[in-house]
């Protein structure tokens, strides 16, 4: 197919998983803010999530200060802001509208009609009406285009492109998420002395799995309380985690194995080693190396293989 | 009603068409509310299909480019059969003559030797490409997709039965088609009942019919041809056709920067690698295709086109320099034209039309200005026109100095009385002004017309200007089979 077909396909699907994820984020952190806590902390949490997204100087440079409303104003309807959930889906809806004859009728009315909703949503100030309401609809019509996709599209090229955008992102996505959590508790990964602050590790772990829906899952696979150590091997290592590292990496290798040309081979190489590590790695190793440095690396990896795939198949070189 | 109005649904206030009757005793039962709502329907439609154009130079208030839907209006326009069978022929005889000027002109120039279209016309012409000269074309084809406009005015001193006339000839790349096939699709969507009833001659097929042209004229080495659609971009006004055509016809779409030229043939990137490019559905202006021979700052063309088009590598759909066809200047000669090259009386009319540059029709121009309408000879779109009896003195003073500043540069013809079609507005029902633009393939196998077109229809009222730019609308088209 065209390689500039494939290349919107790809980022399509990127930026509607970006603005997913964004909108779990900001969900779980909105409502934890609501919990009893100190300023001190909930504004802790606010920062962890600029963080993530390596926006911390843009917000502080626009507002100053971190407060929640300020953040949320930021990250869903700024559109100065490129990770903010109305750019993602207006990024979403023009690559979209570039290869709209590429993809069915149907997946491209439910994004288009995403857009056009969120526009209105946004003038009627329903968002700061409802947050919550507001980042359900968001991951709610994030599911819907993707279940559409799924549903309807013919398994080619178009669709595995399509594909691996979703998974590439998740696996950053899912990453970034991890590490900023880690960083965000003060009181060192190995947990809190005192009793106060058992509690809010609680919460604060639990709002990490909530943030990926894998709080319910938590309780099923490890039917025990909720430690740093579980929650950090679930999302990096369990391959039936379906947000999980390992899970993505298996999503994007799946896909470049069916759509592999004449010069993707190292490209596919190194993606099956990231597979591996993650399929034969164990959580001791990763403390080991220490888990910002392990997170840290494996962005890097990520974001070098969204390179490689963009110069064998999306943006080639002239020949 | 008066003789100078034609109304496409009554033939007096109280006297529907025969035509007509089926729809009209159909539209009588529909309660105002139910119809009110298929309107909302429809508009909510479109809308998430997505069946909008950009304005250009439009912003909405937070700054963006704004996209617009085309009104949707849902009483059809309704051509007889034996009205379309005569238009049908008309336009298959026009465009064939259209056809064999312009291979004429690129090559022996016999209808300059005989006098009939004067040398200067054609030479002097910006729309004239020299690079064309002498190169041959599949089937001597130019306009492979022409759309023709066509309205119907009262015949003048006539007792009010009216004519069809052809108003211009677009031969570049026409655009519309897609509202006709979607504008049918909203209908059977809305109505199904309708068609139940009446006997619509169908429209669906023509982006297979397109394909088929588009195969035809595939350069001689080519088996299995690879098409493309190649359009400027999705910021372009008329990109939801673009998409929508290589959609239906099952082809890539292309941007310029996914062409490139090598080894004296087009390519595409691929994710598999470069695939060769056979024939082009171009929809992008003959100025923009190869930055090497036309405007060298154009980013929507592919560098070296021009020259692998003249080796015969890769077809273009509409061949470049069409345009010397389809000027305001040539249009007065078409008819001349037919008799010329088929020996054939033309059957479609042309509207009389007074030429800047010939002195006497000059004087009569600016002597009539507030009767006439007055057209730039390389407008489009409704832009830069004048319409005479709408005109306020300023508007008209502005254009006597323009055209006397540059009498070749237009062209007037007498303000046609465009039929009517009852049309929904604000309150209720009433007749606007209407014309038609069905859409001629000419391919190796012949020409084809899918039975029907596009109807615009101006939905001021009083309006004659149609263009959607200038807030028309459109109707669905119903050919009525024998």
């Amino acid at each position: 197919m065209l390689s500039r077909t494939a290349d919107h396909l790809f980022w399509m699907s990127r930026y509607t998983e970006r603005a997913e994820n964004t909108a779990r984020m900001l969900d779980v952190n909105y409502q934890t803010a609501l919990l009893p806590q100190s300023a001190a902390v909930a504004k802790l949490g606010w920062e962890g999530l600029l963080r993530i997204s390596e926006l911390m100087p843009a917000y502080e440079f626009l507002h100053g200060e971190v407060n929640s409303k300020d953040v949320l104003d930021f990250m869903v309807r700024d559109a100065s802001n490129p990770s903010s959930i109305v750019s993602c889906l207006m990024a979403a809806r023009e690559n979209a509208r570039a290869v709209r004859g590429a993809l069915p009728t149907e997946v491209w009315e439910t994004i288009n009609h995403t857009w056009l909703k969120l526009s209105q949503m946004l003038k009627d100030k329903d968002f700061e009406r409802d947050p919550a309401k507001f980042f359900d609809w968001v991951k709610h019509r994030s599911h819907l285009s993707r279940g559409v996709a799924i549903g309807t599209m013919l398994r080619d090229e178009a669709f595995y492109f399509y594909r691996m955008g979703t998974f590439l992102e998740r696996a950053d996505n899912t990453a970034r998420l991890l590490d900023v959590k880690f960083h965000a508790v003060e009181s060192d990964f190995y947990g809190a002395a005192s009793e106060q602050d058992q509690e809010y590790d609680f919460y604060h772990w639990s709002a990490i799995l909530r943030s990926v829906s894998a709080f319910e899952v938590y309780r099923k696979v490890y039917r025990d309380v909720i430690t740093p150590e579980r929650v950090a091997e679930l999302l990096i290592l369990r391959a039936d985690m379906p947000r999980s590292l390992h899970a993505s990496l298996q999503g994007v290798v799946a896909n470049l194995g069916r759509v592999s040309n004449s010069i993707s081979g190292e490209t596919e190489r190194r993606a099956g080693k990231m597979l591996s590590d993650l399929q034969y790695g164990n959580l001791d190793e990763i403390m080991e190396t220490g888990l910002h440095a392990y997170l840290t690396q494996f962005l890097d990896r990520v974001n070098e293989l969204g390179g490689r795939i963009s110069r064998d198949f999306l943006v080639p070189e002239p020949v | 009603m008066s003789r100078h109005q034609f109304d496409e649904m009554y033939a007096a206030p109280d006297q529907v068409r025969e035509h007509y009757l089926q729809y009209a005793r159909w539209l009588a039962e529909q309660p105002d509310d139910v119809m009110r709502a298929r309107r909302e329907e429809a508009e909510m439609i479109f809308r998430r299909v997505g069946i909008t154009f950009a304005v250009y130079g439009a912003k909405d208030e937070d700054g963006a480019g704004t996209e617009r839907l085309i009104p949707f209006d849902l009483i059809p326009r309704v051509i007889p059969a034996a009205e379309w069978q005569s238009m049908e022929k008309g336009l298959e005889q026009r465009v064939t003559a259209l056809n064999r000027f312009l291979h004429d002109i690129y090559h022996d120039q016999e209808i300059l030797k005989a006098g009939i279209v004067p040398r200067e016309q054609i030479e002097g012409n910006a729309q004239f490409r020299p690079e064309m000269v002498g190169v041959d074309l599949p089937g001597g084809i130019y306009s492979h997709i022409s759309g023709i406009d066509i309205v119907r005015a009262p015949v003048p001193g006539g007792d009010g039965e009216a004519d069809y006339y052809v108003l211009e000839d677009n031969l570049r790349v026409p655009s519309g088609v897609s509202y006709m096939l979607e504008d049918r699709k909203m209908m059977m969507r809305l109505f199904p009942d309708l068609f139940a009833q009446n006997r619509v001659a169908p429209v669906a097929h023509y982006p297979d019919l397109l394909l088929e042209t588009l195969r035809s004229v595939s350069p001689a080495h080519t088996v299995n041809p690879t098409v493309v659609v190649l359009t400027p971009g999705m910021y372009n006004s008329a990109y939801f056709e673009h998409a929508f055509l290589a959609q239906q016809m099952g082809v890539e779409l292309v941007e310029g920067q996914d062409l490139f030229v090598k080894d004296n043939f087009v390519w595409m990137r691929t994710t598999r690698g470069p695939k060769r490019v056979d024939v082009i559905y171009r929809r992008v202006d003959d100025d923009f295709l190869d930055p090497l021979v036309f405007r060298p700052d154009s980013t929507l063309g592919c560098a070296g086109l021009l020259d692998v088009y003249r080796k015969g590598n890769v077809m273009l759909c509409n061949a470049i320099g069409t345009g010397v066809a389809d000027d305001k200047s040539i249009y007065p000669y078409v008819p001349q034209m037919i008799e010329f090259y088929l020996g054939e009386k033309p059957i479609l009319k042309n509207v009389p039309t007074y030429l800047g540059r010939k002195p006497d029709d000059l004087k009569y121009i600016l002597a009539n200005l507030k009767d006439l309408v007055v057209k730039e000879v390389h407008g489009a779109g409704g832009y830069g026109m004048l319409v005479g009896p709408a005109a306020t003195q300023a508007e008209i003073e502005d254009f006597r100095q323009a055209v006397l500043a540059k009498p070749e540069g237009y062209i007037a013809q007498p303000t046609l009385s465009l039929s009517s079609c009852p049309t929904y507005v604000e309150r209720g029902i009433a007749p606007r002004h209407i014309d038609l633009r069905p859409f001629v393939l000419s391919g190796q196998k012949g020409v084809q017309i899918v039975p029907g077109g596009l109807t615009r229809v101006a939905l001021k009222e009083g309006s004659l200007v149609v263009n959607s730019s200038q807030g028309g609308g459109t109707k669905d088209t119903w050919v009525l089979e024998a």
